[in-house]
């Protein structure tokens, strides 16, 4: 036995030492990522997909969470929505994740709802969507309508004097009730049933001289026009191109989009877009230290200096920061302790203001609008001056004006009725 | 005593100073208020602009429109504003704004762009206007009336009425008393003034004419009746004017509808008309046609105009390889299996897409429209054609002729039909049948190339690009006739003319409803199509 053998099995002993011990400290804290990694919402979803691993490895080099690493259990529902639930039950049942991150369509997300209720899971949700929903296992890190669509309406309306209104959108939920929800809102401002023109499409929708010659007409009518679009994902590439080609520019006709980010701007010929607006809580543009850091870092580890960030990164980042936070502040991942801890919780967003968890499941955030330049980036012409805190639901539906979301006691309810202060019998 | 001093020089500097705006300012003074410019923040930009344009007028011109056009940047080195024209990948060419000598070469990281918004955009259009109002360009005036068309206000009119008398060409006077007719019609209070005005709208159909004559009538009693019953006749005139343009427009839009689906039904036609094989992974021959337009742009990114010639060919021969390949590779095995050929081709079809997510990222590429063809061909402020539109128009009419010539005046064609009717009767005649599929085969596939390259014009290349038209291409092969090439001419128009005429009335998503359930009827009541084949062919 020479002394380099000794050595190596002293090196081996020690080792195992270190692994037991790490072993011992109650392995490690598993975090779910449910997005789609194949299919139609690939496109999207891979990038949050992606900033949650990042979050990880870089938490994982700060000593994780109460000592522990995390490790990212990642499956992919394939843009599937009855997968989705299915991904959710085996993240919850075999792998025992303490977090999901995940969903990106609201399809998803309420197929994934009654799984997440039954095992009493933890999913946090970084898109914006329609609101109308609050439910005790999820926190909802994107916008909802008054923090995007309500503030975009107003902008237009007070500085740029918009009196007629297009609301085009893709044919599903996210589009409807939003769309159901500014109707409302510009009608209550006053504006007349005659000056709201509402078109729905089919997904992928891609020829759209009909409708761009109709957009026009409607706008050729001596009052400044402008389109409200929530027009998903492919679907606007062909749009704003056939916009250009009938020659209305974003002066004449502004068109202010709530699913187009910097990320569906990388795709495309922007030319015909430039100027034209887009509603969010964040963009890559806006100078702190906090967004040149994350950009820099998201650069580095994706290995591409082209790709850009966008919003629902942003709401994955503060969800994740957040949930890291309440993890240490329970001083355990059990998810009622955590659901508790979460409420009122405070973490920096990255536009420089700070994140507020509501005692609904939504934060508050500040509402930006930027037009879009040449090079694909937004450029900030409004930003509200204080943060607008998320409602769950809508002021100016029939249906929802009483309703609201509370999961503090003594209400306990992500949909009470403050009028016959009853709670419905469906949780969320 | 001190300060009666200083007021008297405030005083005099007081009575200066506007002597001196009005006099005009020397060119260092222009020069110093365009540097302004250069760290101004966007609510700031409007006051610059709009002292830049008192004290320097025409001579502002490049810098307003460069500006706008967003080829105004700052010299990071010297913080001196310059106008920088691209030269092909980093390279810029700089020049002086205002007095435009050449500055040389710099590259982008040199750089800082100056971003305007909505608002400064349009001041700068209206600046523009008023600058370029008495150009020698007859288009550039033309331009500058027709901006004032949209907004105009009382300097701008009055900039009009001078102009007007000097106007050489008859167009741009035209459209000028246009503007000055619009514009008195709304403010002027003498009824002779705007009978007068009434008479040069006369035979125009700006949408301005229409709401000009709407709010007139609109009016309260006080109009002059006379007044009142020469706009109600010229309303009721322009309506049906526009009427009839709005019906020639949706005709257009259905051809064009119509000319996509011809395209992406040719080629099946071939491969499902002609051979009978039901491939699924058509779609996905589509898609690598028009990523193949994205790689000859990759490779030409100097030539974007010529790239898509270069790429009409370049998908054609390799999505009909790709064709020949799966023909040879798993179609040929599978001969008069329809159910077997089905489920591979779509297997094909999955492997095909999945092969594009792993070489090119799921993302959506980029292909650049050419400028000769965006923007539209302008009739009248009403009826304009789009230029893409127009040429996948054309080019699947081309498509479709040459595809008629091969079929039936080349050896190949021939052929293709003798396989076709009877198989083993070819056979025995001499004909190779088995290059002859793998032939047909690949001049469908290369055709589906080709809708690819024009696909590439109108929507996204990505991975689900074929998809978006699988069925589409089926439906219209069934519609017109399994088998036959006009029927799918016929059968790709009409359903794309009725699609564009329901959608006005029943909104996108039920238009396309209709259409199906159409189709769906019409195959009940003649399965074999528009155009069946007849005779011993048919059995």
């Amino acid at each position: 036995m020479n002394w380099k053998k000794v050595a190596s099995k002293a090196a081996l002993a020690a080792g195992t030492a270190v692994l037991s011990a790490s072993l011992y400290a109650a392995d490690t804290i598993k975090v779910g990522v449910l997005h789609s990694l194949s299919g139609t919402m690939a496109i999207s979803e891979t990038t949050l997909k992606d900033t949650v691993l990042m979050m990880v490895e870089e938490q994982n080099k700060k000593g994780g969470v109460m000592g522990k690493q995390l490790e990212a259990v990642v499956v992919d529902p394939a843009s599937n929505w009855p997968l989705f639930a299915e991904k959710a039950r085996e993240l919850l049942t075999q792998d025992k994740v303490d977090v999901i991150f995940g969903c990106w369509t609201s399809v998803s997300r309420k197929s994934v709802l009654p799984v997440i209720e039954e095992l009493n899971g933890l999913l946090f949700y970084p898109v914006q969507y329609e609101g109308e929903e609050s439910s005790k296992n999820v926190f909802y890190t994107g916008a909802a309508p008054n923090q995007q669509a309500i503030p975009a309406v107003d902008y237009l309306m007070e500085d740029f004097g918009v009196k007629r209104w297009v609301l085009a959108g893709t044919d599903y939920v996210y589009p409807r009730t939003t769309n159901k929800i500014l109707e409302a809102y510009l009608k209550s401002k006053g504006v007349a049933d005659e000056d709201i023109m509402i078109n729905y499409t089919p997904f992928g929708h891609s020829d759209w001289q009909s409708i761009v010659a109709d957009i026009k007409k409607f706008g050729s009518e001596g009052k400044q026009t402008a389109v409200v679009s929530t027009i998903n994902g492919d679907a606007n590439v062909p749009f704003y191109k056939e916009l250009g080609n009938q020659g209305i520019s974003a002066e004449d006709i502004p068109v202010v989009a709530f699913s187009v980010g910097e990320e569906e701007l990388s795709g495309i010929d922007t030319a015909p877009l430039v100027g034209h607006l887009a509603a969010w809580n964040y963009f890559q543009s806006v100078e702190n230290d906090a967004n040149t850091a994350f950009i820099k870092q998201w650069k580095a580890f994706i290995g591409d200096d082209k790709r850009v960030t966008n919003d629902p990164m942003e709401a994955t980042y503060i969800g994740f920061n957040m949930w890291v936070k309440a993890v240490e502040k329970a001083g355990t991942t059990d998810v009622d302790a955590v659901e508790d801890a979460m409420i009122g919780m405070t973490t920096p967003n990255l536009t420089g203001g700070v994140a507020t968890m509501g005692k609904n499941h939504h934060l508050s955030k500040p509402v930006l609008i930027g037009e879009i330049q040449e090079d694909g980036q937004f450029l900030v012409v409004s930003e509200t001056e204080d943060l607008v805190p998320g409602d769950a639901w809508s002021d100016f539906l029939p249906g929802s004006k009483d309703i609201i979301a509370d999961w503090t006691k003594p209400v306990e309810c992500g949909n009470y009725n403050t009028v016959t202060k009853t709670c419905s019998g469906q949780n969320y | 005593m001190k300060a009666y001093w200083y007021g008297i020089a405030a005083l005099c500097l007081a009575l200066w100073w506007p002597a001196a705006v009005a006099q005009g300012e020397t060119a260092a003074d222009v020069r110093a208020i365009a540097a302004e410019l250069s760290g101004a923040s966007l609510p700031k930009m409007p006051g610059i602009l709009e002292r830049l344009e008192a004290a320097g007028g025409e001579q502002v011109v490049p810098l307003a429109r460069a500006l706008l056009e967003g080829d105004l940047y700052v010299l990071e080195a010297s913080d001196a504003l310059v106008i920088g024209r691209s030269t092909g990948g980093d390279g810029f060419a700089l020049e002086d704004p205002l007095d435009g000598t050449a500055l040389g070469e710099y590259t982008k990281a040199d750089l800082k762009k100056l971003r305007v918004n909505n608002r400064v955009r349009v001041q700068l259009r209206g600046m523009l206007a008023r600058l370029t109002l008495l150009a020698k360009d007859p288009a550039v005036r033309e331009r500058a009336v027709r901006n004032m068309l949209e907004r105009p206000d009382a300097d701008s009119v009055q900039l009009l009425r001078d102009a007007v008398v000097n106007e050489s060409n008859a167009g741009v006077a035209e459209l000028q008393w246009l503007v000055i007719a619009l514009y008195d019609i709304e403010h002027s209070e003498d009824p002779s003034v705007r009978l007068q005005a009434l008479g040069h709208l006369d035979g125009r159909v700006e949408p301005e004419v229409r709401n000009a004559l709407q709010a007139l009538l609109a009016e309260g009693a006080d109009t002059p009746p006379q007044l009142r019953r020469q706009a109600q006749t010229m309303l009721s005139a322009l309506e049906s004017k526009i009427a009839f343009y709005e019906f020639l427009e949706t005709l257009f839009f259905g051809l064009s509808l119509g000319s996509v689906l011809l395209l992406i039904a040719t080629g099946l036609a071939i491969t499902f008309g002609v051979m009978g094989v039901i491939n699924m992974a058509h779609g996905e021959l589509i898609m690598l046609g028009a990523y193949t337009t994205y790689v000859v742009q990759l490779l030409m990114p100097d030539h974007i105009g010529l790239s898509i010639l270069v790429a009409i060919p370049a998908a054609f021969i390799v999505s009909a390889l790709v064709g020949v390949l799966i023909e040879r590779g798993v179609i040929r095995f599978l001969h008069g299996r329809p159910l077997e050929t089905l489920l591979a081709t779509f297997g094909i079809s999955l492997v095909l897409q999945q092969a594009v997510r792993t070489i090119f990222s799921p993302l959506n590429r980029q292909v650049s429209t050419p400028d000769w063809m965006s923007g539209s061909l302008e009739f009248n402020a009403v009826f304009s054609l789009t230029y893409n539109r127009l040429y996948v128009l054309l080019f699947a009419i081309a498509v479709f002729v040459v595809l008629q010539l091969i079929l039936k005046k080349t050896p190949l064609g021939l052929q293709v039909r003798a396989v076709s009717q009877n198989r083993s009767m070819a056979r025995s005649l001499g004909i190779r049948t088995e290059w002859v599929d793998a032939m047909t085969f690949g001049l469908g596939s290369g055709i589906a190339g080709l809708a690819g390259v024009a696909l590439s014009q109108l929507t996204n290349v990505g991975p689900n690009l074929g998809q978006a038209y699988i069925i589409d291409s089926f439906m219209v092969v069934v519609f017109g006739g399994v088998g036959n090439l006009w029927g799918t001419l016929v059968g790709g128009f009409t359903l794309g003319v009725a699609n564009k005429f329901l959608e006005p009335a029943t909104g996108a998503v039920l238009a396309k409803i209709l259409v199906l359930v159409f189709i769906i009827l019409f195959i009940q009541k003649w399965p074999r199509g528009l155009f069946p084949q007849k005779g011993r062919a048919a059995e």
